[in-house]
C-alpha cells in the first residue's frame, strides 16, 4: 500500500476518533441527566413527574426508532444553524450527538434503575436531598453500569460515523465506501475495516477494565 | 378534623393503653397522637389501611420495642417516626416536634435527629466503612477534618475501627450492621429507629448487635425504637413494649408487665415462642382421661413474676405431704420476671383422691393458674 493510502487511513482515522469523541461527550452531557431525570420521575419517584416523564420517554423512542442515515439528512437546516456548514466533521458531530444523546440516556436510565431501592430510602432517612441523592447515591452506585453504558454508546458511534460521509463528514466509513467501494480497492475496504476493529476492541477493553476497577459489589483481591 | 376528634369517634378506646399515662410531658421522646394511615387505591389494587387509632408515647430515654407479625403495620410506623411517610390523619411527634407537618428543607433537619438502621443494612457498596459513615455528615455539611474525627470515633464506638477502609462487600453481617449503627448515630440523634436490624443475621451475631444498642442506649442516652417480629430481641433489650395487630395496638407498656399477664392471643402467641405452651411429645402421648391405681395426675401451672416458681416444688411437697414429680419445665426470664410452666405428677391413692384437690387448691391460693391434665400410669 503506497504511504498517500496509509496516509489517508491515518488522517481518515483520526477525523473518526475527532467525531466520537466529541459526539460522545456532547451525548453524555445531554444523556446523562435525560437518563437520570428519566429513571427518577415517575409516579411517587424523586423527582416525580409523570408527564414529563412520558412526552420525554416519547421523544427518546421517536429519536431513537428514526434510521440515523434519515436522521442526518433531515436536520441538515439545523446542523447549519449550530455548526455554521452542513458539510464535513464538525457538522457531522450534530446529528451524533443528537442520536447518542437518547440511546445514551436509555442505557442510564438501566443502570440507575438497578441501584437498590433501600438505598434511596436509606439517605432519604438521613435528610438527604433529592440532588443530593443523585450525587452522592445513584450516579456513585451506578458507576460500574454507567461505564459500560459509555461504552456501548462510543461503540455504536463508531458504527455510526460511517455514515456520516453521505454529507461529506469523513472518517473511516466514507473512506472505505469511497476507495474501497467505488473505485475497485478491496485493500483499502479491508485495512479500513481492520482499523475499526482494532479502535472497538480497544474501546471495549478500556471500558471493562474502569467498570471493572469501580466495582467494589464482588470482593477483590 | 384535629387528631383528638378523630380519636374520640374511632375504634374503643379500651383498646389501647399508653405507655406514659401522662404522655404529653417532656419524657416522651415519640408520640403518635390519633394516627390512622391508608395507602390509596393504585392500579387496580384497592387501598390499604396500615393503621388505626395509634395513640401511645414512648418514653426519652427508653428502649421499646414494637413486635408485629408481618403487615401488622410495623414498616409504616416506624416510617411515621422518621417522617419517609405522613399520616393520613394525626400527629406524630418526635422531641416537641410536630414531624408530620414537616416537609421540605425543615424534615430534612429534622430527620438528622433520628437514625436508622435497616435490616439489609443498605450500605453503599461503592464506598468504604469510613466513607459510608460519613455520608450523613457530608449531607449534613460538616467539614472534612470534623467529619474524619468523626468517623474515627464512631468506628471505634461500634468496635470495628480495624475496617475503616474495607468495602461492605469485605465485611460479615454483623460488621455490616456495625456500620449501619455508626452511620445511624453519625449526627447525634436522640431516636435511633431499629427496622428488623438483626432479622437478617445469626443468633450469635444478633447477640452481639443486640448488647451494642444496650451499650448505645446506656451510654449515650438515645432512645431505641426495636421493630421486629421476633420475641427474642424484645426479651433481650427492651423494657416496654407496644403489640401490633391488623393495623392496631393490641397491648403496651412495660414487657415484663405485658409478657407476664398477656392478654391478647397476639401476645400470647408471642409469649409461646419463648416459653413455648405444649407439651413434650412422650409426655402428652401418654396422658389418658381415667386415673389408674399406682399412677398420678398431670397437673399444669403457669409461673409468672420475681422468683415466683424458685421454691414451689419443695413446697408442695412439704405442706401437702405428697411426693410430687417433676414431668416438664420451661422457665425463661422476661423483663426481669419469671416466665413459663411446670408440668407436675400427682402421686395418686396414697393419702386419698383429693391429692388433685388438695394441689390444685394450694396452686389457686398462692396465686399459680394451673389446670389439670388428665393422668399417667
Amino acid at each position: 500500500m503506497s504511504p498517500e493510502l496509509i496516509n489517508l487511513i491515518v488522517q481518515a482515522t483520526f477525523e473518526s476518533l475527532y467525531m466520537v469523541g466529541i459526539a460522545a461527550l456532547l451525548g453524555t452531557a445531554f444523556g446523562l441527566p435525560l437518563g437520570v431525570f428519566l429513571a427518577t420521575s415517575r409516579k411517587g419517584e424523586l423527582f416525580a413527574a409523570p408527564i414529563v416523564n412520558r412526552v420525554l420517554g416519547i421523544v427518546v423512542n421517536a429519536t431513537r426508532s428514526t434510521p440515523f442515515i434519515i436522521l442526518v439528512v433531515a436536520i441538515i437546516p439545523f446542523t447549519r444553524l449550530v455548526a455554521g456548514t452542513s458539510i464535513g466533521s464538525t457538522a457531522a458531530i450534530v446529528p451524533l450527538t443528537i442520536a447518542s444523546a437518547p440511546f445514551i440516556a436509555r442505557l442510564v436510565e438501566a443502570a440507575i434503575r438497578e441501584v437498590d431501592g433501600g438505598l434511596i430510602e436509606t439517605a432519604s432517612s438521613f435528610g438527604a436531598s433529592p440532588l443530593q441523592i443523585v450525587f452522592k447515591v445513584l450516579i456513585p452506585e451506578a458507576l460500574p453500569g454507567l461505564l459500560l453504558a459509555l461504552t456501548l454508546a462510543v461503540v455504536s458511534l463508531l458504527g455510526y460515523s460511517a455514515m456520516v460521509g453521505a454529507v461529506g463528514g469523513g472518517g473511516l466509513g466514507d473512506l472505505g465506501i469511497r476507495y474501497g467501494y467505488q473505485r475497485f480497492m478491496p485493500e483499502m475496504m479491508l485495512a479500513v475495516v481492520v482499523v475499526l476493529i482494532a479502535l472497538v476492541q480497544l474501546v471495549q477493553s478500556a471500558g471493562d477494565y474502569l467498570a471493572r476497577r469501580v466495582n467494589r459489589r464482588l470482593r477483590h483481591r | 378534623m384535629n387528631a383528638h376528634q378523630s380519636l374520640a369517634i374511632g375504634q374503643p378506646i379500651e383498646r389501647f393503653e399508653a405507655i406514659s399515662p401522662a404522655a404529653d410531658e417532656p419524657e416522651a421522646m415519640v408520640r403518635f397522637a390519633g394516627i390512622s394511615k391508608t395507602y390509596p387505591a393504585y392500579r387496580g389494587k384497592p387501598g390499604v389501611s396500615a393503621l388505626q387509632n395509634i395513640d401511645f408515647a414512648i418514653p426519652r430515654g427508653s428502649i421499646t420495642g414494637v413486635i408485629g407479625r408481618s403487615g401488622a403495620g410495623k414498616s409504616s410506623l416506624v416510617r411515621l417516626i422518621n417522617g419517609l411517610e405522613k399520616p393520613t390523619t394525626g400527629r406524630v411527634i418526635v422531641d416537641g416536634r410536630d414531624i408530620s407537618a414537616l416537609a421540605g428543607r425543615e424534615l430534612r433537619l429534622a430527620q438528622r435527629s433520628i437514625g436508622m438502621i435497616f435490616q439489609h443494612f443498605n450500605l453503599l457498596s461503592s464506598r468504604t466503612a469510613a466513607d459510608n459513615i460519613a455520608l450523613p455528615l457530608e449531607i449534613a455539611g460538616w467539614t472534612k477534618a470534623d467529619i474524619k474525627a468523626r468517623v474515627t470515633e464512631l468506628l471505634a464506638l461500634v468496635g470495628i475501627a480495624d475496617k475503616h477502609d474495607r468495602y461492605p462487600s469485605e465485611l460479615s453481617g454483623g460488621q455490616k450492621q456495625r456500620v449501619g449503627i455508626a452511620r445511624a448515630l453519625a449526627t447525634r440523634p436522640s431516636v435511633l429507629l431499629s427496622d428488623e436490624a438483626t432479622s437478617a443475621l445469626d443468633p450469635q451475631t444478633t447477640r452481639a448487635i443486640l448488647d451494642l444498642l444496650a451499650n448505645i442506649n446506656r451510654e449515650l442516652g438515645v432512645t431505641i425504637v426495636l421493630i421486629t417480629h421476633e420475641m427474642s430481641v424484645v426479651r433481650q433489650l427492651a423494657r416496654d413494649v407496644v403489640v401490633l395487630d391488623a393495623g392496631h395496638v393490641v397491648e403496651s407498656g412495660h414487657v415484663a408487665d405485658i409478657f407476664t399477664h398477656p392478654k391478647h392471643p397476639i401476645t400470647q402467641s408471642f409469649l409461646a415462642e419463648v416459653i413455648g405452651d405444649s407439651l413434650p411429645v412422650s409426655l402428652a402421648s401418654r396422658i389418658v382421661a381415667a386415673p389408674s391405681a399406682g399412677g398420678q395426675a398431670v397437673i399444669r401451672l403457669q409461673v409468672r413474676g420475681a422468683g415466683a416458681g424458685d421454691t414451689l416444688v419443695a413446697r408442695l411437697a412439704r405442706e401437702l405431704g405428697l411426693d410430687v414429680s417433676l414431668l416438664s419445665a420451661r422457665i425463661d426470664e422476661i423483663g426481669g420476671q419469671q416466665v413459663g410452666s411446670l408440668v407436675l405428677g400427682i402421686p395418686l391413692g396414697i393419702p386419698g383422691e383429693d391429692a388433685v384437690t388438695r394441689t390444685l387448691a394450694f396452686l389457686s391460693q398462692h396465686q399459680f393458674p394451673a389446670e389439670h391434665l388428665g393422668y399417667v400410669a
